[in-house]
């Protein structure tokens, strides 16, 4: 039903929570490499449709398919494929009962069934490129919140994703912090990863993105290259939003 | 057996007591006669050992029906979207109604319909079998609210967090949220365990021999209340203050990862 190339195929997705209907049937198609930018106002639904993605929320309609299989299906086994889609929050939220390490190697070793030695090998070598090696033993609550995120993103990483799902990685962090996990992004997207990222930094989208989408009112309103997205924006409602945040 | 009497005892006593004024002979002649006279401590040593076993089987059946019952609540009470599986709403509801009883009947009766309706135990090991059971099925009702408050306390992004790596629900409880509830119910914990560890004083309703009869029958065999009773107190004090003390190093291991 998918050109090879497509990772993530969502249909007519659909999300209330109650009498709130939040998402009210988005389309998108996700190529293997592509990074998303998703942007919008507060209470656009940019978040919630992030979370659907991975199923955090339960989509009330539609599809999702990944890798070939609808996702939305709750007759689907959901963990398998969240092994496969990374996901970095806001808040970090790492383990504080774990080590670093502890926390990276955990899922690999449950879940993946890797040995504890090889797994902290992945481990260590992650945490080399972040340049956090030498916090491998520390606890969660000993490091900086921008540490604590590239720990969070490269805990993801540690499952070997085929996707990463990035929800506001930076609004948390003060901003001197910003900068370095940025910096981890951009690497991991000249690596080619598919990532989909809810974020307000507009330099970074602009940068880094391949796709700049809009989501408004529970729709996508307007999608297009960063270029033209931002030079040459056609809804009113994202010339307005563009106009108050740049 | 006939009873001790002060006057025989003081006639064979060494000179130096009878040097002491007469309060402190009666009162040497009554620890005497509590526990050393016919080798009485035995009594107490054996019924120490049964009340020590006792609170040992029940904590331990005690957690472990507290972390299921807890588990079956939060699982049911995690599915907001959709029909809940029947299983997990039979289970939810059996919780519900084990919990209001266990809580809503006083231990003492539990203990008399357990050893004289339901399981009325025949052999000793079959009676001390019935103790741990008894209390232990009390206890459950217990903890597993007071798990459940802990697993409540932990932020749902931290579940979250676990779910996205691809660990499902039972799995992000036990790796995850539980270790964290633990260190945080760890108070209210220890206040359950030492009220289990002092309700074992009631299972002499069902004739188990623990501490607590046995210093009623030191009681009946001397005539004397004052010295068994009190040493009993002091006894269960001792027991209370180990507890807190191994609680206490618990909670500072757990700790750990605060600092």
């Amino acid at each position: 039903m998918t050109a090879d190339n497509i990772v993530i195929s969502v249909k007519g997705l659909k999300k209330a929570f109650g009498e709130n209907q939040v998402l009210k049937g988005i389309d998108i198609d996700i190529k293997k490499g592509e990074v998303v930018v998703v942007i919008g106002a507060s209470g656009s639904g940019k978040s919630t449709f992030l979370r659907c993605l991975n199923c955090l929320e339960d989509p009330t309609g539609g599809s999702i398919y990944f890798n070939g299989v609808d996702i939305a299906d709750i007759s689907v086994d959901i963990n398998i494929h969240r092994q496969k889609m990374g996901m970095v929050f806001q808040q970090f939220n790492l383990f504080p009962h774990m080590t670093i390490l502890k926390n990276m190697t955990i899922a690999p070793i449950k879940l993946l069934k890797l040995s504890k030695t090889e797994a902290e090998d992945r481990a260590l070598s992650l945490l080399d490129r972040v340049g956090l090696k030498d916090r491998a033993e520390s606890y969660p609550r000993q490091l900086s919140g921008g540490q604590q995120q590239r720990v969070a993103i490269v805990r993801a990483l540690c499952m070997n994703p085929t996707v990463m799902l990035f929800d506001e990685p930076t609004s948390a962090l003060d901003p001197e912090m910003v900068g370095e996990v940025l910096e981890v992004m951009k690497n991991l997207a000249k690596e080619g990863m598919t990532m989909v990222i809810v974020t307000h930094e507009m330099g970074f989208a602009k940068e880094v993105a391949d796709r700049v989408i809009f989501i408004d009112d529970g729709i996508i309103a307007e999608q297009n290259s960063p270029k033209e997205f931002f030079e040459n924006p056609q809804h009113p409602r994202l010339k307005e939003f563009l106009a108050k945040v740049l | 057996m006939s009873v001790l009497k002060f006057a025989t005892w003081i006639e064979e006593a060494p000179n130096w007591l009878l040097k002491m004024p007469e309060g402190v002979q009666k009162f040497l002649f009554q620890l005497y006669q509590t526990f050393i006279h016919a080798d009485r401590w035995k009594l107490f040593l054996n019924g120490l050992k049964i009340t020590i076993i006792v609170t040992i089987g029940a904590l331990i059946l005690g957690i472990i029906i507290g972390l299921i019952l807890a588990i079956i609540r939060t699982a049911y009470e995690s599915i907001t979207v959709g029909k809940k599986p029947i299983i997990l709403r039979l289970l939810n509801t059996f919780t519900l109604i084990y919990i209001t009883i266990i809580r809503g009947t006083p231990m003492m009766v539990q203990l008399l319909i357990m050893g004289f309706v339901i399981m009325v135990p025949k052999s000793d090991t079959a009676t001390l079998m019935c103790g741990i059971i008894t209390l232990g099925i009390n206890s459950g009702a217990y903890v597993s609210e007071v798990v459940r408050s802990g697993l409540i306390s932990i932020p749902k992004s931290q579940s979250e967090a676990g779910r996205s790596l691809g660990f499902n629900f039972y799995q992000t409880m036990w790796y995850v949220v539980l270790p964290q509830a633990i260190k945080n119910i760890l108070p209210a914990l220890g206040n359950e365990m030492i009220t289990l560890l002092k309700d074992t004083s009631l299972v002499s309703v069902i004739a188990l021999r623990d501490v607590t009869k046995q210093a009623q029958n030191v009681q009946n065999l001397t005539y004397n209340a004052l010295v068994p009773y009190i040493s009993l107190a002091v006894i269960y004090l001792v027991m209370v203050m180990g507890l807190q003390k191994i609680l206490s190093m618990l909670e500072k291991r757990l700790r750990k990862s605060d600092r």
